[in-house]
C-alpha cells in the first residue's frame, strides 16, 4: 500500500514523542547556571601556569625556555625572559618569565604546550566561563592571572597531577643526587689538590 | 575481489510507480507519467542564479553558479575557496607536531581519522612502529568516527529533503553519545587532537572501554529505529531514486572515493586494499550499490554503519594491554630524515591522504592534503544536469562535503 511506510515512520516519531515524557534518559536538558554537567577528567579549556608554595610569582615552575611559545600552533603565547636568575624547585639557578601572556582569543585549546613542556609548568584548566566585555585587553591574560597552584591542578586532573608530581619527585631526587655527587667530587678534587699541594714542595726541597 | 555484498533496493514492486521503476529498470518508463515538470525545450530563456555561499543547504560556505532552463539545470559551476585558510602553507612553516591540531579542523566531523591519516604519513616518513594497543584504539576511534559521521550525514541529507529536523535530531542524539566518548578520552568533543606519531597521546581512561561497549551495543537499536523511520519511506524513495546517477566509469575516471564510489558499484575500500593499521584482522563486508543514485548513497551510509559496528564488536574484546606510543617517537626536536611519504586511509568521506616531503629540518618541506570531499565535489555538475533545483540540494547533500576540508 502506498503510504504504508510513511505511517510506520510516523509511529516511530510518536513513540519518541511520548517516550520523551516517560523515559528519564530522554530528558537530557540541564538548567545551566544552576545545574552543571560533570566534565570528564580529560576535559581541557585553556592553559594555566602551575606554581608551588604560597607566592604565585615566586613559585612559578616556568623557566622561560620558550619551547611552548615556539611549538604553539596559533602562536598565542608571548614570553620575555628575565634578566636575573633565581632558585627553582630543584635548587638550581634558572631564569623565570618576566612576561608570560596568553591571548585567549587566539588559543585553540590544543594542549600542545602542555605536552612539550619539559618542566611540568603549564597545564590545561577546565574553566570555560571566561567571557569578557573588553575584547582586546580582557582576553589577553598575564602571568598573574595564569598562575594557579598545584593544589588546583590536583583537584581538576587528579590522575595527571599524580603522574606529574611523581615525575617532578624523580627530577628532584636526581638533582639532589647529582648535587651530592658534585659536592663529593668537589671535595675529593679539593682534597687531592690539597694533597698534591702538600706533596709538591717535598721533591723541590 | 574483496569480501563484499551487493545492495538491492528492497522496493516492493506493488507499492507504487516510483518504487516499481527502480527495482526493475525495464519498468522505468512508468515514471514518466509522474513527471510534474515539463522537460526543457531549449527555446526558453536561460536563467543564471547564484546559490550560496550563504544558502542554508549548501553545508557551509559553498557557492554554485547554476544556469537554469525553466526548472532544469543546464549548467552548474561549483565555486569554493570561501573557507580557505592556508592550511598547507601554515603546516610547512611549523613543526610536524604543531600541524596535528590543524588537521582536526579539516573535516571537523572526523578529527580522529584526520589525525590518523597525518600520523600515518609521518610514521612512514620517520619509520615509527605503532604499538598493538594503540592500533586497536585507533581502529575503535576511527570506526566510532565513521558511525557519527554517517549518522549525521543521514540526518542532514533527510533535512535537505525537507524532513525538517526529526531524523537529524535522532541522528544527533546518537552522535552526542559518541562525542561524549571522544571527550572522555581526548578532552574535546570535536577537536580531539589525540593521535601522535607512533601512537596516541595518552591511554584510555579507566572504564572508557566499557562505555564504548555500551554505546556500541545500543547503536543497532538506533539503526533499526532509523530504518523504520525512513529507509523505505515512499517520499524519500521518490525523491532520491534515479536522482543524481553517477555511473561506474565516470566515478572511476573522476577519482571519486569512499561511500560515493561504492554506491556506484565499485568494490574499492582502502581498509581492504591497503589493510593499513590492523584492518586485516577484522571480518567485515563492503556494501556496494547498484544504481549510483542518491538513494544508494544514502543506503551505503546506513549499511556501512552496520559493518562498523561489526568491526567494533571484534576489536573491543581483543584489545591488549601495553604501551600506547613508540618509545622512539620524540615530541620535541622531531626531525625525520630527508625523504617523502604518502599516507592514506579510508576516512568516512573517502580516501584521505597526506603527502609529505622532508628535507631533514623540523618542518616539512612540502605538505599536501588529498581531501576526499574536494575530489568528490568535482563531479557535481555531471550528476546535476537535467535535474531540478530541489534535486541539486539533495545531490550535494549525498556527496557528504565539509567545507573545512574542501577549501583547507
Amino acid at each position: 500500500m502506498l503510504g504504508e511506510q510513511i505511517i510506520k515512520g510516523l509511529a516511530v516519531t510518536a513513540k519518541n514523542f511520548f517516550g520523551s515524557y516517560v523515559s528519564e534518559e530522554r530528558l537530557p536538558t540541564l538548567q545551566y547556571p544552576e545545574e552543571r554537567q560533570t566534565l570528564p577528567e580529560a576535559s581541557r579549556q585553556f592553559p594555566f601556569l602551575v606554581f608551588d608554595g604560597d607566592d604565585p610569582m615566586k613559585g612559578l615552575r616556568c623557566v622561560a625556555c620558550q619551547i611552548c611559545e615556539k611549538e604553539c600552533p596559533p602562536k598565542c603565547i608571548y614570553i620575555v625572559k628575565s634578566k636575573d636568575k633565581r632558585v627553582d624547585y630543584k635548587g638550581q639557578m634558572q631564569l623565570y618569565p618576566a612576561t608570560f601572556d596568553i591571548d585567549l582569543s587566539v588559543c585553540m585549546s590544543c594542549q600542545i604546550c602542555v605536552e612539550v613542556c619539559p618542566f611540568e609548568s603549564i597545564k590545561m584548566d577546565t574553566d570555560f566561563e571566561l567571557s569578557n566585555s573588553d575584547r582586546f585587553g580582557g582576553l589577553l591574560v598575564h602571568k598573574q592571572q595564569l598562575a594557579k597552584s598545584n593544589e588546583h591542578y590536583r583537584k581538576i586532573h587528579p590522575n595527571d597531577a599524580a603522574i606529574s608530581d611523581a615525575a617532578l619527585a624523580v627530577e628532584v631526587a636526581k638533582a639532589q643526587a647529582k648535587a651530592k655527587a658534585d659536592a663529593e667530587t668537589k671535595a675529593k678534587v679539593a682534597a687531592e689538590t690539597k694533597a698534591k699541594a702538600a706533596a709538591q714542595p717535598a721533591p723541590a726541597a | 575481489m574483496f569480501d563484499c555484498f551487493r545492495m538491492v533496493h528492497e522496493a516492493k514492486t506493488e507499492s507504487g510507480p516510483m518504487a516499481a521503476g527502480l527495482a526493475n529498470p525495464a519498468a522505468a518508463p512508468a515514471l514518466q507519467n509522474y513527471q510534474l515538470l515539463p522537460k526543457p525545450t531549449g527555446d526558453g530563456e536561460l536563467l543564471e542564479i547564484s546559490m550560496g555561499p550563504q544558502h542554508p543547504s549548501t553545508h557551509g560556505v559553498f557557492r554554485m553558479d547554476v544556469v537554469l532552463d525553466g526548472e532544469r539545470v543546464v549548467k552548474l559551476k561549483p565555486v569554493f575557496g570561501y573557507l580557505h585558510r592556508n592550511h598547507e602553507k601554515i603546516a610547512e612553516g611549523t613543526s610536524y607536531l604543531s600541524s596535528i591540531p590543524y588537521t582536526d579542523r579539516l573535516d571537523y566531523f572526523c578529527s580522529m581519522t584526520n589525525n590518523w591519516a597525518y600520523c600515518l604519513s609521518v610514521e612512514k616518513l620517520a619509520g615509527l612502529q605503532v604499538p598493538e594497543r594503540a592500533e586497536y584504539l585507533r581502529v575503535i576511534l576511527a570506526e566510532l568516527t565513521r558511525l557519527q559521521n554517517h549518522a549525521s550525514l543521514c540526518g542532514f541529507l533527510t533535512q535537505d529533503m525537507g524532513a525538517s529536523g526529526t531524523p537529524l535530531m535522532y541522528a544527533f542524539r546518537e552522535r552526542e553519545k559518541i562525542l561524549d566518548l571522544f571527550e572522555a578520552i581526548s578532552g574535546a568533543r570535536m577537536m580531539c587532537n589525540f593521535m601522535r606519531f607512533g601512537g596516541l597521546r595518552c591511554d584510555a581512561p579507566i572504564g572508557w572501554l566499557e562505555q564504548v561497549k555500551k554505546v556500541v551495543a545500543e547503536f543497532p537499536a538506533f539503526l533499526d529505529e532509523f530504518a523504520a523511520l525512513l529507509n523505505q519511506n515512499e517520499i524519500l524513495m521518490s525523491r532520491t531514486q534515479n536522482v543524481g546517477v553517477l555511473s561506474k566509469e565516470l566515478a572511476i575516471s573522476a577519482g571519486i572515493t569512499g561511500p560515493m564510489l561504492r554506491a556506484s558499484g565499485v568494490n574499492y575500500d582502502l581498509r581492504k586494499v591497503d589493510k593499513y593499521g590492523i584492518y586485516d584482522r577484522f571480518e567485515f563486508k563492503v556494501p556496494l550499490g547498484d544504481h549510483g543514485d542518491v538513494y544508494d548513497r544514502y543506503m551505503m551510509r546506513v549499511l556501512e554503519m552496520r559493518e562498523s559496528i561489526k568491526i567494533l564488536q571484534q576489536a573491543l574484546p581483543q584489545i591488549p594491554d601495553g604501551p600506547i606510543v613508540d618509545p622512539k617517537a620524540k615530541l620535541r626536536g622531531f626531525r625525520p630524515k630527508a625523504g617523502e611519504a604518502y599516507g592514506r586511509i579510508e576516512a568516512p568521506k573517502g580516501e584521505l591522504g597526506f603527502y609529505l616531503i622532508s628535507d631533514g629540518s623540523p618542518n616539512p618541506y612540502r605538505y599536501r592534503v588529498r581531501p576526499p570531499s574536494f575530489v568528490n565535489l568535482t563531479i557535481l555538475e555531471d550528476m546535476c544536469l537535467g535535474h531540478t533545483v530541489g534535486d541539486i540540494i539533495i545531490i550535494l547533500g549525498s556527496v557528504d562535503i565539509v567545507l573545512g576540508e574542501v577549501d583547507r
